[in-house]
């Protein structure tokens, strides 16, 4: 039937499953969101209007993450576009399955540097998945089918499709396709046909699978690193768990990892690389085997690639071939779904014992946690589990917030953590923890930040506010950008440039002027209190946190050194 | 580690669509590598165009390349093609000035040397098409040299694997079903 391409899109992400769209109009992405109005489209698609796009990308991204559902944004065109670029990059970074709608100029001002006109598909084309501008109306439902299937199949990613205003504001040709049918019409099945696929994951090579075994069954001292592969395969965390159990084998976590091993297991070793844990560090060096899955040895993990794990035979699972020695040379690789390569290692993985390996591995241990009258990020973090019977989604900036809310909180789930690890984007936390809390409305989520990081985004305590999103933001305040301070203090000779945040605003004030409440604490006990006071609160709460402004991070590793060289311990 | 740069000819079948172009080419890019040669145009089936770059860089970078560039959905067949068993050729266009009989005499007999062909004359000047691969193009382009030569280009290089292996026929081929299964969009 015909009908205007504004509506088609509705009717695209209708087939799609989404209820839930965040975003920010403007002139050429008008008729889109006029149809919310026009056909009663806000009935069955809930819109959350953020203070700035790069808010709505992050909350599309956490939202993502959280669910495991594909997130959407929309945007306008031009500033409106180049603005969810941070937070396509993020999730591109993390592989999170994302959809943007931005819409551009009509065509016939294509190209005539016209009012918000921007190339927006140029400019993300390293950022996505793969994106597309569509500029004939009876295209826009194939496409977007196709931007879908393509975001959530495989290694998931962010895909954009930037639509010319005047597709939405003409009539097209469209039929309602059920979901299950997507892959036998239009583009997507001559893209299929044209790569002799289909849209399941094909099976994980058989031999590869039987090598790996034997490679086990010969090892003395097996590790396992596990990586954000086996978060995003759908299924992937129960044979995880069954796998390095029966493996018996000590298991390090990249920081995208966070989850797929629980924090508090006796095999799990902690965070391997610059910020990795003793045992998991010295680990990756020892051992004669490293079984890692769906990681891709980024330079925070291997920080350097030619010593990185020198007396094991590197085993390298995942789903992206360009992954396989891209950072590492591996001995051998298997390419697949982490579920299906765990299903099938689990039908004939018999169950070791690796005691004295394990007694090795595990008799490292790191400094002992400071315990005086000011507060720290461990008594912060172990609070904010205790309270939450560890079952809180933690969202995370970037910064030492991040390192220690990945060291001290015991996640426990897939989607429990949601951290900008690749792309390092301060800022990211506020918008992913309103999406995951729109997600999982029965979750208590945690938005962990910094100073420094809290400013960039903070405007989006009015979205907390509007919509009444329960979020916590618990600001670790050391009046520093701290991480930079780290390395200004152990790096920089303590010359500490530009990294000062001795300034406004009163963060506590800052919530009460958007409507919400502002907490402040200065020692565990305060902390508690204000936390669960916020916990019943029921509205978004934001508790400042002092805490000493050379705080570091421990342990650590500089850049370029080997992982076991600890810089500081 | 020493890094010996060497010429690499790929053969990249892709979608004949708006922007393949760019995602191919912004991965040499990206890394920093100049396209040595470029050359671009349909195959038998009108939706599928084959791109053949020339680059200079080692081993392993042609290999990332090979594989960010296996990863793009618009990309259906990367072959890299070993030298020794691939023919490659460009057709060169040379204005060269002539401006008496004796100087377009000399130009039409070292192009019958060379089997180039003369495909355009004028009273000032001769317009030579040649076919080849760098050695002869180079020589000729010295020779003509001497004369002037007004205007140059060359198509860049169009390469093919001797012998019936195709682009097409080497499925089966592990490591490239691995990057169909990697593909990352499917």
């Amino acid at each position: 039937m015909l009908m205007r391409g504004s509506q088609i899109v509705m009717e695209c992400l209708l087939e799609q499953g989404v209820d839930t769209v965040f975003g920010y109009p403007g002139g050429t992405i008008l008729n889109i969101y006029d149809e919310f109005e026009l056909h009663g489209y806000n009935q069955k698609i809930r819109h959350y209007l953020t203070a700035h796009e790069q808010g709505a990308s992050h909350a599309a991204d956490g939202y993502a993450r959280a669910t495991g559902k594909v997130g959407v944004c929309f945007a306008t065109s031009g500033p409106g576009a180049t603005n969810l670029v941070t937070g396509i990059a993020t999730a591109y970074y993390d592989s999170s399955p994302v959809v943007f709608i931005t819409c551009n100029v009509s065509e016939n001002l294509i190209g005539k540097d016209s009012f918000q006109e921007v190339d927006i598909t140029g400019i993300t084309m390293p950022i996505t998945k793969c994106n597309f501008l569509v500029k004939d109306v009876n295209e826009l439902a194939d496409v977007i089918r196709e931007a879908f299937a393509i975001a959530r199949s495989g290694r998931p990613g962010p895909v954009l499709v930037d639509i010319a205003k005047n597709v939405t504001a003409i009539e097209g040709e469209y039929e309602y396709l059920p979901l299950a049918e997507h892959p036998n019409h239009g583009r997507l099945a001559t893209l299929l046909r044209r790569s002799n696929r289909d849209l399941k994951n094909p099976e994980p090579n058989r031999e590869d699978i039987h090598k790996l075994l034997e490679l086990i069954a010969q090892s003395q001292r097996p590790m396992v690193l596990v990586g954000g592969g086996v978060i995003r395969s759908k299924g992937a965390v129960p044979e995880f768990r069954k796998f390095m159990e029966r493996l018996d084998a000590p298991v390090g976590s990249t920081i995208m990892g966070g989850g797929a091993c629980p924090g508090n297991h006796p095999l799990f070793t902690g965070m391997v690389g610059m910020h990795g844990s003793h045992a998991s560090n010295m680990a990756t060096a020892e051992c004669d085997l490293l079984i890692a899955i769906g990681c891709r040895f980024s330079d925070r993990v291997a920080t350097d690639p030619p010593s990185f794990a020198k007396n094991a035979k590197i085993v390298h699972i995942d789903i992206d071939r360009a992954e396989i020695d891209k950072n590492v040379q591996t001995y051998h690789h298997i390419i697949g779904d982490a579920r299906r390569v765990l299903e099938l290692l689990n039908e004939e993985l018999p169950q070791h014992d690796y005691a004295a390996w394990k007694a090795q591995v595990f008799a490292r241990k790191e400094l002992p946690l400071k315990k005086d009258n000011i507060l720290h990020a461990h008594e912060i973090l172990e609070t904010i589990s205790d309270l939450t019977d560890g079952d809180a989604i933690i969202a995370t900036d970037v910064g030492q917030h991040q390192m220690w809310s990945c060291q001290y909180y015991h996640f426990s789930r897939p989607g429990q953590l949601l951290t900008s690890g690749g792309f390092g984007t301060m800022g990211f936390g506020l918008g992913a923890a309103m999406g995951a809390k729109v997600g999982c409305p029965d979750k208590v989520v945690v938005h962990c930040t910094g100073d420094g990081c809290f400013r960039m985004n903070c405007h989006e305590l009015a979205t907390v506010e509007h919509y009444n999103i329960p979020v916590i933001t618990v600001i670790f305040d050391n009046r520093t950008l701290g991480m930079v301070r780290q390395w200004q203090n152990l790096i920089y000779n303590k010359r500490f440039s530009q990294t000062t945040l001795d300034r406004g605003p009163d963060f506590v004030k800052l919530a009460e002027a958007y409507g919400l409440r502002g907490f402040r604490a200065k020692n565990q006990a305060e902390f508690e209190d204000a936390f669960r006071q916020a916990l019943a609160a029921g509205c978004g709460c934001v508790i400042d946190c002092a805490i000493d402004i050379d705080a570091m991070v421990h342990p650590m590793v500089n850049g370029g050194t080997p992982v076991t060289d600890f810089l500081l311990h | 580690m020493l890094t010996v740069i060497k010429r690499h000819t790929l053969s990249v079948l892709v979608e004949n669509t708006a922007g393949v172009l760019s995602q191919v080419s912004r991965l040499f890019s990206r890394k920093g590598y100049n396209i040595e040669s470029l050359a671009v145009g349909t195959t038998d089936d009108p939706a599928v165009s084959r791109i053949t770059i020339e680059v200079l860089c080692g081993e392993q970078q042609i290999s990332q390349i090979i594989n960010q560039l296996r990863k793009q959905f618009s990309v259906y067949s990367v072959r890299l093609l070993p030298p020794e068993q691939s023919i490659r050729r460009e057709l060169v266009l040379i204005k060269v000035k002539a401006e008496s009989r004796e100087v377009r005499n000399e130009v039409i007999q070292i192009a019958n040397i060379f089997r180039a062909s003369i495909i355009d004359v004028s009273t000032q000047s001769l317009t030579l098409a040649i076919i080849g691969q760098e050695s002869k193009d180079d020589a000729l382009e010295k020779l003509l040299a001497e004369f002037g030569i007004l205007e140059l280009v060359r198509t860049g290089m169009v390469a093919l694997e001797r012998g019936e292996a195709t682009i097409r026929n080497n499925s089966g081929n592990k490591v490239r079903d691995e990057f169909d299964l990697g593909k990352n969009i499917l």
